[in-house]
């Protein structure tokens, strides 16, 4: 049994143009000690099924079914205050904009001692003991001062750094971090991630991490799947995906990327746009864009097909793509 | 098109400060030295990159190449005109040669006007460029330029288009008086990967086919060395390393950019484990008060007692570097 297992999760948002089906059927598993990377573009359906693992999500009118388990525990059929105590307790979420999740009119050391009383009916003074910990370990330089201050009397990486403190505070199993360092300079996302990493390490939590940046995956996960319209098209392990992908979305995406290592003379460029999911074509949902797309493609939906290796591919012709890119 | 040698655009000791409001009225609080002394030359059909962290001052140093911004002193050169001192006819034509595009392709574009009127536009201010009844013809070239179907897309408007679409657009807005320099600030930082290599692909292809030269102005150091000839490294309003893209990249000689390198994520997982990285501590203090002496001392390594009392200056040569002890090429 996986900390995360979620099998077939499909979300749908109602509107004027008929349904938003943001997550078509979705199965991944997150590991303890792990690390997940769901790599995707914008809109591929990212977020909304980390806010759904996190019931938070408004249902209605959104419509969610399919199954999401923690501990091999059902989540999506509880009563909605069991729910939230599993959410708030058992998994930590961090955010692409910190100062849109802490609150502004509070000090981070009254939010942080706050989820402590509230949660785990800590005194005051352990409270405060353990706030001064965790803004420690976030490595914010004199802890104990600066509990006293508001969100915005600090830089952008250290409200990361304090949501990261907070998401951490009651010890989950599971961290959730969309976006994490998005907004944020590249030495900046470097110290992030690192302190995610070691955060990890010392404490055994499963992480799934979203991104849409190949080059963080590349450097914190063990594990992949590539999201397009709502659906995974391709998993497997970092190694595995980068050294030879098997879909051709994941090819394209490796092929469009510019490094910084070396000097490229041209880039791939995947034509067009991701779809609407409002109006997704018929077939594959990447035939439009794809240079492999055979008259099959048109018209029937491929499947996620196991391969070996413990991998997977939502490809027609996934033989054809992992033998043009196997090195 | 190789870079040659004579140049477009010259930038003397640029510098921009901005006021501060202070807490107590008719009381100054200081400055923003949002840049602080900028030098370099842009030569025909290159492009010269310009790398640095939020608010070191590259979108400033954009709007004062173009002329939004009124330089503090110091001055940007074109042939015979200087930027800011230019008046009627000659700032005409300068506002003419040398264009800009903006990062958000959601807001560079006004949303009350058609693709058709958006690119009409320039035409309108410089009558004299195009005749009348040539100009639809000519915006219809620059769509195929750039890769739109005039037939499709003319009459629409820019909600209606995608992201990728949309900067499209502004860059066809920029190339419709065929510039001489196009001032780019983050044109595709707002892109997906993927759509970030066609306006990427569609940036080479134009200068090989036009020779315009480009400041191409990103974050993001990967996109930078892919598309520039010339990198320019900014910390906190000046430039800390100039240089050929591989010397640059390759062999980085301030401590700022080797850091600023080591921090990329680097899309190979085989090497994680291998790689060193320099982490800095903090973040970059503020432009309103900056460090003595060397600007990085506060989170450079290898700072001494020289680094707080005397500022390196940016040396000249082929790969000047602002540093005190540079690192060996
Ligand atoms: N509350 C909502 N109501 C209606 N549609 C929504 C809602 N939330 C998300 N969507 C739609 O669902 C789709 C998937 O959105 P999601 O936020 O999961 O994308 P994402 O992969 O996280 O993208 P990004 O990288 O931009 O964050 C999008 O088309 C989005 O517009
Ligand atoms: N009009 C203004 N008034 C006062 N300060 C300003 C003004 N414009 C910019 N600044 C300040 O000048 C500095 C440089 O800003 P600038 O926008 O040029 O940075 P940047 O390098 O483009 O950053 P980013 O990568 O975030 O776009 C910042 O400290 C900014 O707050
Ligand atoms: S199923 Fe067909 S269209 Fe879809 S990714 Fe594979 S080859 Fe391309
Ligand atoms: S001058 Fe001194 S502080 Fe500045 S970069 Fe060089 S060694 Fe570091
Ligand atoms: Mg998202
Ligand atoms: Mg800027």
């Amino acid at each position: 049994m996986s900390l995360l297992e979620i099998d077939d999760l499909r979300v749908a948002f109602p509107s004027p143009n008929g349904p938003v089906n943001a997550v078509n059927g979705v199965s991944l598993e997150v590991d303890s000690g792990r690390t997940l990377a769901i790599l995707g573009e914008s809109g591929s359906g990212k977020s909304v099924t980390a806010q759904a693992v996190m019931g938070i999500l408004d249902v209605p009118p959104a419509t969610v079914s399919g199954s999401v388990r923690l501990q091999g525990r059902e989540l999506l059929n509880l009563p909605r205050k069991q729910r939230e105590r599993i959410s708030g307790e058992e998994i930590g979420m961090v955010f692409q904009d910190a100062m849109a999740a802490l609150n502004p009119v509070f000090t981070i050391g009254h939010q942080i001692m706050e989820v402590l009383r509230v949660r785990r009916g800590m005194s005051r003074a352990d409270a405060r003991r353990r706030a001064i910990e965790l803004v420690d370990r976030v490595r914010i330089p004199a802890a104990r001062d600066r509990l006293r201050d508001y969100p915005h009397q600090f830089s952008g990486g250290m409200r990361q750094r304090i949501m990261i403190a907070l998401a951490i505070s009651l010890e989950p199993d599971l961290l959730i971090a969309d976006e994490p360092t998005t907004a944020l300079d590249v030495t900046v996302q470097a110290q992030v991630m690192e302190l995610l990493a070691e955060i990890q390490r010392d404490s055994g939590m499963g992480l799934l991490l979203i991104t849409h940046d190949l080059g963080v995956v590349a450097e914190v996960a063990d594990e992949v799947a590539v999201m397009y319209a709502g659906r995974i098209v391709e998993r497997g392990t970092v190694e595995q995906i980068f050294a030879g992908p098997a879909h051709p979305y994941t090819e394209g995406l490796l092929a469009s990327m510019p490094r910084v290592d070396r000097r490229d003379e041209q880039l791939y460029a995947i034509p067009g746009a991701p779809p609407n999911p409002a109006r997704l074509p018929t077939g594959c949902p990447f035939h439009l864009r794809c240079p492999r797309a055979t008259d099959e493609c048109l018209v029937t939906l491929p499947p996620l097909h196991a391969l070996p290796a413990d991998r997977a591919s939502a490809c027609h012709h996934h033989e054809e793509v992992l033998g043009a890119t196997q090195r | 098109m190789p870079p040659s040698d004579d140049v477009v655009l010259r930038v003397e000791n640029l510098v921009k400060h901005f006021p501060v409001k202070g807490r107590i009225p008719f009381v100054s609080g200081g400055v923003v030295k949002a840049v602080d002394g900028v030098s370099f030359d842009l030569r025909r059909g290159e492009t010269l990159g310009v790398v640095g962290e939020s608010g070191c001052g590259k979108s400033t140093l954009a709007r004062m190449l173009v002329g939004l911004e009124q330089p503090t002193s110091g001055a940007v050169r074109f042939g015979k005109s200087v930027v800011h001192q230019a008046k009627g006819r000659e700032l005409r034509a300068l506002r003419r040669r040398i264009q800009i595009v903006l990062q958000d392709p959601y807001t560079s574009l006004n949303p009350r006007r058609t693709i058709r009127e958006i690119l009409l536009q320039p035409f309108e201010i410089h009558p004299d460029v195009l005749d009348r009844r040539r100009r639809v013809e000519r915006i219809k070239e620059l769509l195929d330029l750039v890769g739109l179907d005039a037939s499709l897309h003319l009459d629409r408007y820019p909600h209606q288009f995608s992201g990728g679409q949309r900067q499209r657009i502004g860059i066809a807005r920029a190339l419709a008086l065929n510039p001489d320099v196009i001032v780019c600030d983050e044109p595709v930082s707002a892109l997906d990967v993927s759509v970030q290599a066609q306006v990427v692909n569609l940036l080479e292809r134009l200068q090989d086919e036009l020779g315009v030269a480009y400041v191409f102005i990103a974050h993001d150091l990967s996109v930078v060395r892919h598309i520039s000839d010339r990198v320019a490294v900014m910390y906190l309003g000046k430039l800390v390393e100039t240089g050929p893209e591989i010397d640059l990249y390759d062999s980085p000689r301030h401590p700022y950019t080797s850091a600023l390198l080591s921090a990329v994520p680097v899309p190979d997982p085989a090497g994680r484990r291998q790689r060193q990285r320099i982490l800095l501590a903090g973040d970059p203090p503020s432009p309103v008060n900056p460090p003595s002496g060397c600007r990085f001392r506060t989170r450079c390594w290898q700072a001494t007692d020289t680094c707080a009392t005397t500022e390196p200056p940016l040396a000249t040569g082929a790969h000047p570097v602002a540093c005190h002890y540079p690192l060996a090429a």
